[in-house]
């Protein structure tokens, strides 16, 4: 499909000079930031199928114009708050090398630039993602954006979204 | 053997048409001096794909040039041949041949024998290190006579002789090659020698010729950028006729408009006697290739090949049309159908419509595996009878679909895994009698849907593989390998590129390079292939192909809110059971009495973890399934219907869930899961125990 193949070029800009731009999306309290090359659409949320014995965090599965996408709830993942799914639960549908995976965020604010300047190494601070997957934090002005790098959540062995990954 | 092949010719022509012309796309491309090894290969592979099928449909005369063209080919590839350009012109030469014989038996045209015979002369010769620029000449002799008449038919309005006069100046060569020269160019027509200075010599000739093919000729002898050619005479009058043949209404889009004028008329030329007259130029053959393609291709207009990609996106655009029809369908049935009543009526023709449109683009792809498994009786019976074996051959699930995409991609691998079982696995008949076994040998193909996978075994009742021999070719192939290796391992050697354990290469097998281009094919459908063999009882070779589009007809069955889809080829029956026909085992879960057969029985509500209100048998629906032999009923609150849906993969953007081979897509546009019925048979009782599953 024709949409895929523009988030296929893999770069992650952040540590080479050039600007990179980011999708600002809320969990609870924290705003977070991903590549904004790795998103396919943004959807509302729409009733899964529900897989049976899989992590409580894996809500199910969807048809995306025909293709079968698995519907992950981060809200649920990283404990932020209760999840409530009505219509304004937002759906950022990623493509991570080539596979589909839809993730329920709080919502969903607006694509941001950044300059390596503006982005600072992660320090070793409490937030519900693992360091390991964070590419650092993000100042525009007063904001701040805690910048993940989805990739290596995405197709990390916690998710289980990927069968035999070797994380 | 009562199947007519020839319903099938169109495949192996559309193939070896394909497979030519990778092979001559190759050829041209390779790097003479460094050829890449991978090239080599596949090169070697197409020739002997289509010595394999050739050999199907007992084609012996492409089976025999194709041969000579892989026994050479394969020294090149194991480097005991260096690789010179001569090579590279005979394989090209051998590749038109093949064309030639090809168009033959496809469309009758007539077959120029001392052609055949010329090139399997040269590649005898070459494979026997012998090349010399003589025979090279004497051999693409054939092609020759195709210019000739050409000229003067495409352009008869041309100047008497349609000759042309050339001055062709060679650079210092000995007199043995200018003699050479002399004598082969004056073939063409009338030639003048005369000495220059300085050593050198130059020629008159009078020639319908173009200026390439003199070039080509002088090219065996000499290198043709020393050569200056120039027109003595009558260069005006070339002009208009290479002008004259670009009109010419087959060829307008060939490139160089001689040679298009020359191939437009390949057939006619071919039915000439075939003179001594040496060869055009590799790029004319080439090019002669297409303008016989095309003049076939007026004959197929009855079916046209198109990419799978377009089949795949009209296939999902009809799918969303589907569940648009149906949202319509589910809104209009809110309004009143006596208002209405028109506008319901366009709405159900609409889903007649709709359903019709999508059985007939899913039907596109879909074909019996019969397609495939109808070729081989007939390859079998030669085979076993050049071999001096008896196999009887049995084919089993011959009605079991599958997506025509893998159904082209797999002939390939089983017509080698058929042609190994009936060459390296049957014992010879005297074998087979003292160690006890029937004279005649069992070849089974079978082909079933087995959880989310077609699975396509080869087996044969032989000798089995020779675990101590494989090891040991390994060992001298400088494989790594131990004697403490797996069975299962020491099978998959025989898969490792150049492989074979036959001490006599035939144009059977042998050479290794069958199992090598099976696992590679069927790598890149997404399957996996396991060797199972014993020794003694026999091999078999399963090819597990991963359901991508298989249609299936299911069953839907609700459990609490979840619909799952059963395959129907898994359900035998489903029923109500009486309470006191389910029968209690302590720590084994339940059992139930169908028929005066006690079946283990399967809660889906407690393997998925669903919640529902009908926890008791007799209160829900027993299905009652079969697979491997095996029979459970399994626990669901209602049956929903019957469709046939399209299997989606789970794992091309998820992973492998236990318990579920796939999903599809429903009309109102949700997902439902389809059932692994073979997994949860397999593991039911484990699950009863456990009903953890993940």
């Amino acid at each position: 499909m024709s949409y895929t193949t523009q988030t296929q070029t893999s770069l992650n800009q952040t540590g080479d000079g050039s600007r990179s731009e980011f999708l600002a999306f809320t969990l609870g309290q924290e705003e977070y930031g991903i590549d904004i090359l790795r998103v396919q659409e943004i959807r509302g949320y729409e009733p899964v199928t529900r897989i049976a014995n899989s992590p409580d965090f894996i809500k199910g599965v969807v048809n995306l114009r025909g293709t079968i996408v698995p519907v992950v709830d981060m809200r649920i993942k990283f404990e932020l708050g209760t999840p409530t799914y009505d219509q304004f639960t937002v759906v950022i549908i990623l493509n991570i090398a080539g596979r589909v995976v839809g993730m329920v965020v709080d919502s969903v604010s607006d694509v941001t630039t950044l300059v390596p300047e503006q982005v600072r190494p992660a320090p070793d601070i409490k937030t519900a993602f693992d360091t390991d997957y964070l590419i650092g934090l993000g100042t525009i002005g007063e904001r701040m954006l805690i910048l993940v790098d989805i990739d290596k959540l995405m197709s990390s062995e916690e998710m289980g979204l990927i069968e035999g990954m070797a994380a | 053997m009562t199947i007519d092949m020839s319903q099938f010719y169109q495949v192996f022509f559309d193939e070896a048409d394909e497979l030519l012309a990778e092979m001559e796309k190759l050829l041209l491309a390779l790097d003479v001096s460094d050829p890449d090894s991978e090239d080599l290969n596949a090169i070697f592979r197409a020739a002997h794909s289509i010595k394999g099928g050739a050999a199907t449909f007992a084609f012996n005369d492409i089976t025999e040039v194709t041969h000579m063209l892989e026994s050479l080919l394969d020294r090149i590839r194991k480097g005991e041949m260096a690789l010179t350009p001569e090579h590279v012109d005979a394989f090209l030469v051998a590749k038109d041949v093949l064309t030639m014989l090809m168009d033959g038996h496809h469309h009758g045209a007539s077959v120029d024998q001392a052609a055949v015979d010329s090139v399997c002369q040269r590649l005898k010769a070459l494979s026997q290190g012998q090349v010399d620029a003589s025979a090279a000449m004497a051999t693409s002799a054939p092609e020759a006579p195709v210019l000739e008449p050409v000229q003067t038919e495409a352009v008869p309005t041309q100047n008497a002789a349609g000759e042309f006069c050339y001055r062709i100046e060679l650079p210092e060569a000995s007199q043995k090659d200018v003699d050479a020269l002399a004598t082969e160019l004056g073939l063409l027509g009338t030639i003048v020698q005369e000495k220059l200075g300085d050593g050198r010599s130059a020629f008159m000739l009078t020639t319908t010729e173009s200026q390439d093919n003199i070039i080509a000729i002088c090219s065996f002898v000499l290198d043709p950028d020393d050569l200056k050619i120039t027109y003595a005479a009558a260069p005006q009058a070339a002009a208009p006729a290479e002008a004259d043949s670009t009109t010419d209404e087959t060829s307008a889009d060939v490139a160089a408009p001689e040679a298009a004028a020359l191939n437009s008329q390949v057939p006619p030329a071919k039915q000439e006697a075939p003179a001594s007259a040496p060869a055009p130029a590799a790029e004319a053959k080439n090019l002669g290739r297409r303008a016989t393609d095309k003049e076939g291709s007026g004959q197929e207009s009855s079916s046209i090949r198109v990419g799978v990609e377009k089949v795949d996106q009209l296939i999902n655009l009809v799918g969303e049309l589907v569940i648009t029809q149906a949202m319509i369908e589910q809104r209009i049935n809110a309004l009143d159908p006596i208002v209405h009543e028109r506008l319901l009526n366009s709405a159900s023709q609409l889903a007649r419509n709709t359903r019709d449109l999508q059985e007939a683009v899913m039907s596109i792809r879909m074909m019996p595996m019969d397609y495939v498994f109808s070729r081989f009786p007939r390859m079998v019976r030669d085979l076993a009878a050049k071999l001096g074996k008896k196999v009887e051959f049995i084919t089993r699930g011959a009605a079991t679909e599958l997506d025509k995409g893998l159904i082209e991609r797999i002939v390939d691998p089983l017509t080698h895994l058929v042609r190994n079982s009936v060459d390296h696995g049957f014992e010879m008949p005297e074998n087979r009698r003292s160690s006890g076994k029937n004279e005649t040998g069992k070849l089974t193909l079978s082909a079933a849907h087995q959880g989310g996978n077609i699975v396509i075994e080869v087996s044969d009742d032989g000798g089995g593989l020779n675990r101590d021999r494989i090891l040991d070719k390994a060992r001298q192939q400088g494989l790594p390998v131990s004697d403490t290796m797996p069975d299962s391992e020491v099978w998959q050697l025989i898969f490792a590129p150049g492989f074979s354990t036959a001490e006599v290469v035939t144009d059977v097998s042998g050479r290794g390079v069958g199992m090598d281009v099976v696992k590679r094919n069927i790598k890149a459908m997404g399957g996996t292939v396991d060797i199972r063999s014993v020794p003694g009882s026999g091999t078999t070779i399963a090819i597990s192909l991963p359901l991508t589009l298989a249609i299936l007809d299911g069953m839907s069955v609700k459990v609490g809110d979840e619909i799952y889809i059963l395959p129907l080829g898994y359900v035998i029956e489903s029923l109500q059971p009486v309470a006191a026909d389910v029968k209690e085992i302590a720590g084994q879960g339940k059992v139930v009495k169908v028929r005066e057969e006690y079946l283990p029985l399967i809660p889906l509500y407690q393997i998925f973890a669903i919640e529902t209100q009908f926890t008791e048998p007799s209160q829900g629906i027993l299905v009652i399934l079969e697979s491997e032999g095996k029979k459970a009923a399994l626990l669901v609150d209602s049956l929903v219907g019957q469709q046939q849906v399209v299997v989606k993969n789970l794992e091309s953007n998820f992973r492998k869930v236990a318990g579920i081979s796939g999903a599809t897509i429903l009309g109102d546009g949700g997902v439902s899961l389809i059932l692994d019925v073979a997994a949860l048979l397999r593991s039911g009782r484990q699950l009863n125990a456990n009903p953890v599953f993940f």
